[in-house]
């Protein structure tokens, strides 16, 4: 063949190599420009496509910015209360224990007021997989401080940074729930950079794998951007993200067949 | 010498110019283009022929934009 060759020749469909999963309806997102919600959606609905699975999973959305995940995951999906994702998705999974059942919530949703549905839900070892979207700060109501917020760092309810003295450390609920039994797999991964989207998808299509095998809880977390309730570009918000956000919640496994890392 | 060309079709209207794809393509291909969509964003679009169809820009696109081809020459 010549070198010459037009983009009409190569846009043919034998050539395809990326296009949007069909896992995802065509609506548009409704998260603001470059915030990870996005990939990680998309990331989970790929997991699922592979596993052939689009019948045979039941999503459980959050309240926060993914409130509306089930408009854009094209799969059988609820909507729980604030925080009682993990509640709601115990009932689903053990009525259905054939599917494969999954939360997804932010940091606000998991680690304030659905604290105690999140720690039980995992000391039970319910067989459910727990999708943690971590950006530090409740993104939907308006950038307040979040109990996964960084030392120092505003947030519109700490304007001067979050000072630990009078506002609390933050939780690295991550690793709390890890030291549970009943938590099989534990990672922390990422989103924006192409090969943190790599391996974000092996983790999860792990979570799913050992969620079929019932070995008790798998758990992601995916530290991600808020870039408007972080008050930065995009691309700004994913540079700070690396350099604040990692530091603090270090990326990698953190519990891998029933076993800590250390 | 096996050589790849690749290339990429934006879903304009549904793009938000975050430009998180324009960091992860290794090629500089990528640039947001001087107009703007139905919502006022000014969208990705390919400005060269450097594309090798490596599809990282895809795969950190937020909205799903992007879709990628690529042909052995
Ligand atoms: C019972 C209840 N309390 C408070 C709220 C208000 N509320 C809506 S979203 C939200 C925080 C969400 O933050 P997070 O879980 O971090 O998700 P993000 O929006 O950042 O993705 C709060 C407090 C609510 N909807 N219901
Ligand atoms: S407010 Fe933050 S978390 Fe919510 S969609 Fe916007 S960037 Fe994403």
């Amino acid at each position: 063949m010549s070198d010459i060759i037009t983009k009409e020749q190569i846009r043919q469909p034998e050539n395809l190599v990326y296009s949007k999963t069909k896992l995802l309806t065509d609506k548009a997102l409704s998260y603001c420009p470059g915030c990870g919600h996005g990939t990680a959606h998309r990331i989970v609905m790929e997991v699922i496509e592979e596993l052939s699975a689009q019948s045979e999973t039941i999503g459980i959305a959050p309240v926060g910015c993914s409130v509306l995940a089930y408009e854009f995951m094209n799969i059988d999906m609820q909507q729980a209360a604030h925080g009682r994702a993990p509640a709601l998705a115990t009932a689903v999974k053990r009525l259905m224990p054939e599917k494969y059942v999954f939360t997804y919530q932010g940091d606000g949703d998991l680690a304030a007021i659905g604290t105690a549905e999140t720690i039980h839900a995992c000391n039970r070892g319910e067989n459910i997989t727990i999708i943690f979207i971590n950006n530090g700060i409740y993104g939907m109501t308006g950038g307040q401080m979040a109990p996964t917020t960084l030392p120092n760092m505003k947030a519109s309810t700490c304007p001067y940074g979050r000072d630990v003295a009078t506002m609390g450390n933050p939780l690295k609920i991550t690793e709390l729930i890890a030291q549970l039994p009943g938590v099989h797999y534990v990672t922390r991964q990422a989103v924006h950079t192409p090969g943190n989207v790599r391996k974000t998808k092996k983790a999860v299509r792990k979570a799913f794998d050992l969620q079929k095998e019932n070995k008790g809880l798998t758990f992601v977390e995916i530290v991600s951007n808020c870039n408007s309730g972080w008050k930065m570009t995009p691309v700004q918000s994913n540079k700070w993200m690396e350099e604040n956000m990692f530091p603090f919640y270090p990326l990698g496994d953190i519990k891998v067949d029933g076993q800590l890392i250390k | 010498m096996a050589k790849v060309k690749g290339d990429i079709v934006v879903d304009i209207e549904k793009c938000k110019g975050c430009e998180v794809c324009i960091t992860a393509c290794p090629s500089d291909v990528i640039a947001m283009s001087k107009n703007v969509n139905g919502k006022g964003y000014h969208y990705a679009e390919s400005v060269n022929e450097d594309c090798i169809g490596c599809a990282n820009c895809a795969i950190v696109c937020p909205d799903g934009v992007i879709t990628v081809y690529k042909v052995k020459l």
